[in-house]
């Protein structure tokens, strides 16, 4: 599905990121860990044509991202606040996302429904603007808005950070069901070791912009993480 | 205690945003402010001999006006001036006794610039008075005495900072006193002069506002001191937001799907409103022209000019700074399926209907003869011919990143301003001055009004090909303008 060639990026003389090759089958779900400065938001805004590769490309379901625009259609992305419209209330905002995507009104309220217990109640006719939102309800809004619309590939960026517990846990059930979905390819980027594991059929840690460890998930894999990234 | 203060304001002053844009601009700011101080001060010291050349009393006269000087400095201020609340909130945590934090904040808003302006007057007034033989003792109190209500204006403003109605309630009584004042009805400073007059010649009366001054400044004081909690004074309002789903533009497809977003970007957020106001008043400029008040305004030249402000007030103070107004979100826009057109299109929609409708409200103007409305109906046609395309080609090069709930900056942002916006204006307003002028130079007025006519509806025929190129420079901008955008102010 996403196929990536000689990917760098560099500002100046700093390479923040340098993956040769790195093929993301369809269907998988794809974890990316790293530190801080490790590159997983540079490769996500690559990923989005955000940001302009120094060398190489992605090509995404043959799609190359630099190129054309014809990946925006079936990719669907939550990276940061940014990707919120302060100034509308949630239901605006999902309403808005539905129909740039082709969905109309009963579509989103549909697909609202099945994540109501998601949003625990403190998102929808809640009477306040996304600004007032808190950081974890913002991210909520922001997660849901991905969903609309079927798309194949979905790219979260740090979505557990923010959350309380029970909603990580519910996170964590929705990214599953999505893994399951032969047809969608989730790329997760996550700090936090464990959450991944339990999420991913891949991991790929990432070290200084250097893709560093790449393995399917099994019973060792936290172990060998937890491991790489000793003090 | 105090210098670590002095410290931080210093940093925050010359890391501000305005202050690293690049040398050539900070050079013409500099002019700029040269230029009106010199000028402030050339009416402080003008001020008197016109007075005087004009067989008033200088003194008197001032003492007069100085009740409407005063009311619209307030209302300057209420409109304006911001308190600084917000940067207080890193402070409460650090061992500073509250009292100081206070203080300090109080004491850096006297310094605010518009207390600064009025010294720029009253110092070379008050000192041409005492050059032409006024008694200095009274000069100093009576100057002293003026200060204080300029403070005394400007701790009313935090007072009152955040009343909604205050604003609307002082602009109007300021009308009303104006509007009877002007009509004879009654004239308010018929009461307030002699307390100003009194100022000078009663040693004792400048008391007064100093007292007034010192119990403001103690008000204001205990004011904010009690509201220094983050869920009293230092907490940020909510609006109770309503989903409105607008459904009647669905009609519209993509385009109104646009629209309706755009509409409640204007409604909801405080940047937009100013900005709508702001073009408000460009539909009265005209008045200033056309009524002939100001007679080195009443060129051909001017008229077209009014033409095209009157109807393209939102045009220009939207319009200008088009995809900043999505700065906040312009990654989600980039990753989403649309297309530029669309989006463009929505926009360009926009400003026509504001400037129609403009020019529906401007029709007011027939008072004045059809041949004047006639100027603004073809500087309509202009406007949405040639400069609704101009003004989304500029914004593609505008990478200014928009606070939408601030509502300073609607005047004009200083890093909006480059080299590729500026030579796009001379196409919006020099270029239909220049076909009217020639117009009337070669024959009369209407083949002036007729050729920047035809030049707008060209425009219109041709607006599928501008925007295919507008489109193209968009896209070739699109990661600059993403990385500016990141860069919050």
């Amino acid at each position: 599905m996403i196929q990536v060639n000689n990917l760098s990026k560099k500002y100046n003389d700093t390479t923040v990121l340098n993956i040769e090759s790195l093929e993301i089958p369809k269907g998988q779900s794809f974890g990316l860990v790293g530190n801080n400065g490790a590159g997983k938001t540079t490769f996500f805004s690559l990923l989005l044509d955000l940001i302009q590769p120094t060398t190489g490309n992605i090509i995404n379901n043959k799609v190359q991202v630099n190129a054309s625009e014809g990946w925006k259609p079936f990719t669907a992305s939550f990276l940061d606040e940014s990707f919120l419209i302060g100034y509308l209330t949630p239901e605006e905002y999902f309403y808005f996302i539905g129909d740039l995507r082709g969905q109309n009104k009963a579509d989103v309220d549909a697909l609202l429904a099945q994540h109501e217990e998601f949003f625990n109640g403190e998102i929808l006719k809640n009477k306040k603007y996304l600004r007032d939102l808190s950081k974890g309800n913002q991210k909520k809004v922001g997660i849901i808005a991905t969903l609309i619309g079927n798309p194949e590939v979905i790219i979260l960026d740090e979505p557990f950070a923010n959350l309380d517990p029970t909603t990580v846990n519910r996170l964590k059930k929705i990214i599953k069901e999505l893994a399951n979905n032969p047809n969608i390819t989730v790329l997760v980027s996550s700090h936090d070791l464990q959450h991944t594991v339990d999420v991913c059929d891949r991991i790929v840690a990432l070290n200084k912009g250097e893709l560093v460890k790449d393995m399917p998930t099994s019973k060792e894999t936290l172990q060998e993480l937890e491991l790489f990234f000793a003090v | 205690m105090f210098t670590k203060f002095i410290y931080l304001e210093w940093k925050s002053f010359t890391r501000s945003a305005s202050f690293a844009s690049n040398l050539a601009l900070k050079i013409l700011m500099g002019f700029l402010v040269l230029y009106f101080t010199v000028a402030f001060l050339a009416l402080g010291v003008g001020a008197f001999y016109i007075l005087r050349e004009m067989k008033l009393d200088p003194l008197v006269t001032i003492n007069k006006f100085l009740m409407y000087y005063f009311l619209m400095d307030l209302i300057v201020r209420l409109m304006l001036q911001a308190i600084p609340v917000m940067n207080i909130r890193p402070l409460l945590t650090m061992p500073f006794k509250k009292s100081t934090i206070v203080h300090f904040s109080l004491g850096k808003t006297m310094l605010s610039f518009f207390n600064v302006v009025h010294a720029f007057f009253f110092l070379p007034f008050c000192a041409v008075l005492i050059y032409e033989g006024y008694d200095v003792i009274s000069v100093l109190l009576w100057g002293m005495a003026l200060f204080s209500i300029v403070f005394a204006n400007n701790f009313l403003n935090v007072l009152l900072n955040n009343k909604d109605h205050l604003l609307a309630i002082f602009i109007t009584i300021t009308l009303i006193l104006a509007g009877c004042q002007y009509y004879k009805f009654f004239d308010i400073t018929n009461y307030t002069y002699p307390f100003f007059e009194s100022l000078f010649h009663t040693k004792w009366v400048f008391v007064l506002p100093v007292l007034v001054l010192s119990g403001l400044y103690f008000w204001t004081y205990n004011y904010l001191k009690g509201d220094l909690y983050l869920d009293a004074g230092l907490t940020s309002k909510n609006d109770i937001a309503k989903t409105e789903h607008l459904t009647w533009l669905n009609q519209f497809g993509t385009l109104g799907t646009f629209l309706k977003n755009d509409i409640k970007l204007i409604k909801r957020n405080k940047r937009s409103k100013t900005t709508i106001g702001l073009s408000v008043m460009f539909l009265f400029y005209g008045l200033l022209i056309f009524g002939s008040g100001i007679e080195s305004y009443d060129t051909p030249t001017m008229h077209i000019l009014a033409g095209i402000f009157v109807s393209g007030g939102f045009l220009i103070t939207f319009g200008q700074f088009v995809p900043s107004w999505d700065s906040a979100y312009y990654q989600l826009m980039m990753t989403q399926n649309i297309p530029y057109k669309g989006y463009l299109n929505s926009k360009w929609w926009l400003m026509v209907i504001a400037t129609v409708v403009s020019t529906i409200i401007a029709s007011f103007y027939l008072y004045f003869g059809w041949h004047v409305y006639l100027m603004i109906i073809v500087g309509a046609i202009y406007n949405i011919g040639v400069n609704s395309s101009l003004v989304l080609l500029g914004g593609a090069f505008t990478k200014t990143p928009i606070d939408l709930s601030s509502g300073k900056g609607a005047f004009g942002d200083k890093k909006a301003f480059n080299v590729k916006t500026m030579l796009i204006t001379i196409p919006q307003l020099i270029l239909p001055v220049g076909l009217y002028w020639s117009g009337t130079y070669l024959m009369n007025e209407n083949l002036g009004l007729t050729l920047v006519a035809v030049v707008g509806i060209l425009g219109l025929a041709l607006k599928n090909k501008a925007f295919v190129f507008i489109e193209k420079i968009y896209k070739s901008e699109k990661y600059a303008t993403i990385a500016a955008y990141k860069q919050k102010s």
